[in-house]
This record gives C-alpha cells, structure tokens and sequence, in this order.
C-alpha cells in the first residue's frame, strides 16, 4: 500500500465522447510546425510556407470529408462551428428575406446550437422550433415535415445533429435534408460525434453546413472546422483581417490546423476498421452490464441506429454522480453525459426529450469508446459496475430518507 | 478514515481539507450546490452558493490533491432550511438557517449520502473541538479562537452524528488557518469570510422576506398598547431590534425603542425601552443533549444566539422542555434562536427559545 507503484491508477478511459487522446502522428506533425514562423497572411517566403502548410491541410481535411478545399472554413472547434453556422445562418437568410424568422430544429441538440437558437430568439426575433424525438431519440420526421410545410417561405435554416452526443442515435439526416431541399432551405448539422464514427460524406449528403472539431477524432483541442458550401451566404460572427473567407477572420492556426488535418486523415481512413470493431465492443459492454445490474436500460436506438463507440444507460434507483465517483474510484472514467453548471448535475434534456422521468434522467451514465479502446476497459465496466450500483442505491435511498443518519 | 471533505470554497474549508488529508485520512472534496439557481444568488466572493465559489472549491482540492464533486442538495436545502426559514419569520420567531443546515443537510443529508458510498464521515472547517469522554461520549468544545466559535450553531448535532465529524480547525485561530491556507498555495487565503445568510444574495433578509410572503401590514404600538406607526410585515422584525422600526413620534421619554414582542396573527409588533428586553428565564423546546441529559439542577453557562456572549445560568429538564433560569440577565432574546448549554468549554445540550420572559416584575 506504501509502495509507490501502487499507487498509480490504472485508468479505463471510457470518456471518448468528451475528448479523446491524440494519435502520435497528430503530436509529431504539431510539434514540427510549432516550431516554424510564419504567419500564412504574410506575403514572403515564411508566410507562404506556413500558408501552404495550411492549405494543404485543407486539402487533406477536404479530402477525407469529400468536400472541397474551399467549403473548410477553420475555427476554434464545435462551438464556434455551431454558433457560426446558426447565427451566420440566420442573419443572412432573414435579412435576405425578413419573412424568414422560423428556426427548425431537434429538442436534442447541443447546446451549442441549443443555446445559439435560444440567443436568436430573444436577440434576433427568431421563432424557434424544437421538434419532438421518440423514445430511442430520434426526429420525428413526420413532425418535423409538417413543421416544414405549414410555411415554408418563413423557415430560415434547420439544424439537426448527424448524431446525438449523449445517447448516440443516429438522425435521419438524409430524409431532413430531402425536406427542406424542397423548398430550398439550407440544413446545418453538427456532425461533431459522428466524424471518425460512421461514414461521412459532406458533397453526398446535401448538407449546406456542417460542425467538425479535432478533439474528438484524435486532433488537438481548439481546433475545428465549419464545412460550408460555396453557395451558401454566412454573416461573420468575428470581424478582423478577413481570413476564411471572410467568414472567419483571426491569424490561421497553422499547428493546430495541421494536427486537425493529420486527425481527420487517420480517423476517417480507419473508420471502416474501427467503426464495426468498437460496435462489437459497443455491444458487448451493453449485453454485460444489462446481465449484470438488474433494472439496468440502454438509452437510444440499438444497433446500426446509434454511434459504435456510444454507450448511454441508466441505473434507476442511483444518482448517476455518485456512481461516476464510485466508478472515478476504481479508475474508470465515464460521464453523466449531461450539461453541468459548475459541476452541478441536471437532469439531461436529451433523456427527457426521449420521455425519460427527471429521476431516471439523472440515474444515468455514458461510456464512450474511441480509438484506444480495449476489452480490458470492457472488463474494467463491468467488473465495476454492479457494486457501484448497489452502492450508490442504498446512498440514493439513504439522501431521500429523512431524520438522522 | 475514509472521508468526505465539505468545502464551501472558502478558506476554511480548504483548511480542514488538507489538514484532514495530511492526517493521513483517504479525503474526497465534495462542495455542495445548495442553491436552485446558482447563478442567481450572491455576485460576490462572500457566499457558498456561487458557481464562482464552486470553482474555488474545485482549485482547492487541486492543490491538497484531492478527488472532487459536487453534490447537488438544492432540492433538500431549499425544503429544510429555505422553507423552513420562511415559515419561521411567518411565526413570529427568528430562525438560525445556519444551524438548521448544520443539522439537517452537512450532518444528516451530507452524512447519510457518505456513508451508505462508503465513507466513514465528513471533514467541515467549522470551529469547534471534538474529544472522547468519559465512557466514550464525544464531547464537543469551543474553538481555541472565541471569535470563531461556532459550536453555537453545531450544538444540534447528535452523538452518531458527531461520531462521524471531523473539525479539524477547532485548535486553531483564524488568523493562523489564513496563514496556513497561504503557506499550502490556496488561492483562497485571502478571501473574504462570509457572514450573512448565503440564500439571500443582496443581505437584505426583510426584503427578501417580504418578497416571499408578500406584505402584510401591522401596527407598531407601544407597551400600553397605543398605536405608534404601521410595519409592511411582522417578518421583517427581530425582538431586541432598534433600527428601521420607521415610527415618526420619538418616544415620550426620548429614549430609543426596542421590538419586544411579534405577534404574528394580528401582525402586531410592540416596542418599548431597553430595560422590558431584560429577561431571566428562558423556556426551550427539542432539546438535544451531546451525551445524556442533566439528571439535575445544572449550573452552567448559556449563549442565546451566534457569537452571543455566554451567561451564567441554571438548566432543568422538564418533560420535553428545557427551564433556564439566567443568574445574569439577557436582553434581545428571540424564539426560535437556540439556547445553547455549556459546562465550562463543553456543549451540554441545546433547544430552540419557545419564550423568554422574566420571573419577577422588574
């Protein structure tokens, strides 16, 4: 117990949802910029170098996404993606045609888009619309079209999640795009969970913007980007020197852009690998803990419908942050995949849309696996899990109690 | 020990945290959200309930080395000791939220919680000494730091509850934890103590009640019943209070009034001159003994409110209720305060003021 070595945790990382660990490749690829000068808006010999190592980095991003060079516009990550996309969005449709004031969206999103269309709408006079999922978390698609068609001409944008960051479920996302094609209404989608996860196609799925950032596919944290289409207008949120397309402006960041892009290459090459390998681990770890805590439920769509390395549960009866610091005890690191507020936990919106009680809600953990993930951090779950419940059951029984302890 | 660290995000807490793990016990940081609306309350560095001092907390545990979380009891705070405090004023009587909080969230709630995850019980960095007695009862002391002392608002504590606390600040003054908390790199050394009641963010508590209840005037009138002025609330009056009564007339004699009695069914508040404050027995309700109760007549020392001085006195145990008769008299005594019994530096007991009043006639 005194030995020193002891004392050092052994971790299972299941937190990839929240940030995942950057690939080797990415840390050597930054580190050898990091070291170069070179702003690439400079016009000599330093700035051009630093300017190609940025646009070929595009080009790699481009790549990997299908989409082309011209549509990455660089930002700080998937909030500013978010914000950009919705308010640029917004602004530009209404005041090309002020009877656009409505905003279609999920009760699921981010809130990054949630927050940013709450913003709108007490701001910006925005009517904002957020369509009912089902139970497994998934857009009402005949709402949502209803919503589209009671008024067309007045819909300025929609922006529906490729994929749901805490329960996972896959969305629609072609049918959306199909509906409001129809009437030419632009589709913004923060593709944040799902790149690196499932396939994505950015010239293939019709989307006009699209939210990607490093830190979750095994890039740098600070770092994303806005897939824009060429035609789409956007009113700037931050004004300066014009980078970006003038969408975007601030000093390019080339380290950063250069691990995002070494990122984005690796993370979608071994997606096809990856993606069915952490699904197999995905439902291992769901079939074991179901067998193992009674009363245990999975939340979002099983199978193909959610993301492969998503797992969402709840453990009725627990408060979902006494189990995670039971679990953060044995070293295994997973998250109440719900918005805090200095730590405070709240019962999360995702699992209430879904018709989930408040108790349920906050009864609840995520384990995300991503590229480093084992079956040995399977095993950890699971060897974890059942005493934590109970655990955190007589501690969830004990806070409702009253009198003395 | 296996223990859960309470810590506000202020400097004593932070304190007792790393004293408790430099003991040598196995210590969580836990900060509790007792506020429904974080953002809401106080804007200062002053509360407990501000996610500013959340954070505190959080870069304190940091430092010590500590494991982190919060823990949301806004929900049971708001019923035990928010509403209860409501209610209290409605009554006429003056609650103490701190000790309420003390005896159903820290070491009721707070505890229960800790113990069934497995904790052995919970580190505060409230001012007051533990030690084993005679038959292995824990008794409870005063701080070395009067000042400080808040054994006051601790004297509701049960022997299992004390059984499973740890004060580990009791020995030392103030001066010397800020001193401490600067010598370990806590950035919260310097930081503001805070004072007033952490739930009401401006201070301005018969504003907040009056927000609450909603106004409900009164008469304010004098001993012979003779009407002076109005009040907007028999809340926002505390018995022994001398400002903002709002009466026009000076008193006839010129000296100043004091509330004496609230009366809250007619929401008739009376005042009168210093001397009908003068009171030397004291009735008190629940009372709650730290070990067993006095068989007897005891000869000890009472203190009628935080940081109140302490006054020789005679306490009795009668049925339910708690007689003590004040050998020196006290003046300013309101219900709903506790009457904290002492031998010495040792808590005997403690009950809620249902009435003070005087033997005799002056």
């Amino acid at each position: 117990m005194t030995d020193a070595t002891s004392r050092v945790r052994r971790v299972a990382y299941l937190d990839h949802a929240a940030t995942t660990s950057m690939y080797p490749e990415v840390v050597a690829a930054m580190t050898d910029q990091l070291a170069r000068v070179g702003n690439a808006s400079s016009l000599h010999g330093s700035g051009r170098a630093a300017r190609r190592v940025v646009e070929e980095s595009r080009e790699t991003i481009a790549a990997a996404v299908n989409a082309r060079p011209s549509e990455i516009v660089f930002t700080s990550g998937g909030t500013e993606s978010d914000n950009l996309a919705t308010k640029g969005l917004f602004w530009a449709r209404h005041k090309a045609d002020a009877r656009r004031v409505r905003i279609l969206s999920t009760a699921i999103e981010h809130h990054a888009v949630l927050d940013s269309l709450h913003w709108l709408a007490t701001e910006s006079g925005a009517r904002v619309e957020l369509l009912a999922v089902d139970s497994d978390g998934r857009l009402d698609l005949d709402r949502f079209s209803a919503a589209v068609e009671r008024s067309p001409e007045s819909v300025a944008l929609v922006t529906v999640m490729r994929a749901n960051n805490e329960v996972g479920t896959i969305q629609p996302l072609d049918d959306v795009v199909e509906i409001a094609s129809r009437h030419g209404v632009p589709v913004h989608s923060d593709a944040v969970q799902a790149m690196g996860q499932i396939p994505l196609d950015f010239a293939a799925s019709g989307v006009d913007a699209m939210t990607v950032t490093g830190h979750k596919i095994g890039g740098p944290l600070g770092v994303g980007a806005l897939l824009l289409r060429r035609d789409v207008e956007l009113v700037a949120l931050m004004h300066g020197g014009g980078q970006e397309r003038d969408v975007r402006s601030g000093t390019i960041d080339g380290p950063a852009i250069v691990g995002l892009a070494t990122a984005a290459e690796i993370a979608v090459k071994g997606q096809p690998e990856r993606g069915p390998r952490l699904a197999g681990l995905r439902d291992e770890l769901i079939r074991r803990v179901l067998d193992a805590v009674p009363g245990a439920q999975l939340n979002g769509a099983p199978g193909d419908g959610r993301l492969p390395g998503n797992v969402h549960l709840s453990f009725p009866g627990c408060e979902g942050d006494s189990l995670l610091m039971l679990l953060d005890a044995q070293g295994v690191e997973c998250s109440t995949g719900s918005a805090c507020s200095a730590g405070v936990p709240q019962a999360s919106h995702v699992l209430l849309a879904m018709g989930r009680d408040a108790a349920t809600a906050r009864a609840s953990l995520r384990f995300s696996l991503g590229h480093s993930s084992t079956r040995q951090d399977v095993d950890r779950v699971v060897d974890a899990i059942a005493p934590a419940v109970d655990r955190a059951r007589a501690a969830g029984v004990a806070s409702v109690a009253g009198g003395r302890p | 020990m296996k223990v859960v660290a309470a810590m506000s995000g202020g400097v004593d807490s932070a304190v007792a945290a790393a004293r408790a793990f430099d003991a040598g016990h196995d210590v969580t940081g836990i900060h509790l959200a007792l506020s429904r609306n974080p953002k809401s309350y106080r804007s200062g560095a002053r509360g407990c309930c501000t996610i500013e001092d959340a954070n505190d907390a959080r870069r304190a545990a940091d430092v010590i080395g500590i494991p982190f979380y919060v823990w949301d009891l806004s929900d049971r705070f708001h019923e035990d000791v928010v509403e209860n405090f409501v209610s209290e004023y409605a009554g006429g009587r003056t609650p103490n939220p701190c000790l309420r909080c003390n005896e159903k969230i820290k070491f009721a709630a707070v505890l229960r919680r800790a113990r069934a995850l497995g904790f052995d019980g919970v580190a505060t960095g409230h001012y007051a000494r533990l030690e084993t007695g005679p038959g292995g009862v824990v008794e409870m002391h005063r701080a070395v730091d009067a000042a400080k002392d808040q054994s006051y608002v601790l004297a509701v504590l049960t022997q299992e509850q004390l059984a499973h606390s740890l004060f580990p600040l009791g020995s030392s003054t103030k001066p010397a934890v800020r001193a401490e908390a600067g010598r370990r790199g806590l950035a919260v050394a310097a930081k503001p103590d805070s004072h007033d009641i952490c739930f009401i963010s401006d201070g301005d508590t018969s504003g907040w009640l009056r927000e609450q209840l909603g106004a409900s005037s009164g008469p304010i009138v004098d001993t012979s019943g003779e009407v002076l002025g109005s009040h907007r609330g028999s809340f926002g009056f505390t018995i022994g209070q001398r400002k903002g009564l709002g009466i026009d007339r000076p008193a006839s004699d010129g000296r100043p009034r004091y509330v004496l009695d609230i009366e809250p069914v007619s929401r008739t508040v009376t005042v009168g001159p210093r001397e009908e404050l003068t009171v030397d027995h004291i009735a008190g309700l629940e009372p709650r003994w730290c070990g067993s109760p006095p068989a007897a007549a005891l000869e000890c020392s009472v203190q009628l409110r935080a940081h109140g001085e302490a006054h020789r006195a005679v306490a009795r145990l009668r049925g339910e209720q708690v007689e003590v008769e004040l050998v020196e008299p006290a003046s300013g005594i309101a219900p709903g305060q506790a009457v904290v019994i002492y031998e010495g530096t040792r808590v005997v007991g403690s009950a809620t003021i249902a009435s003070a009043g005087r033997r005799t006639a002056a």
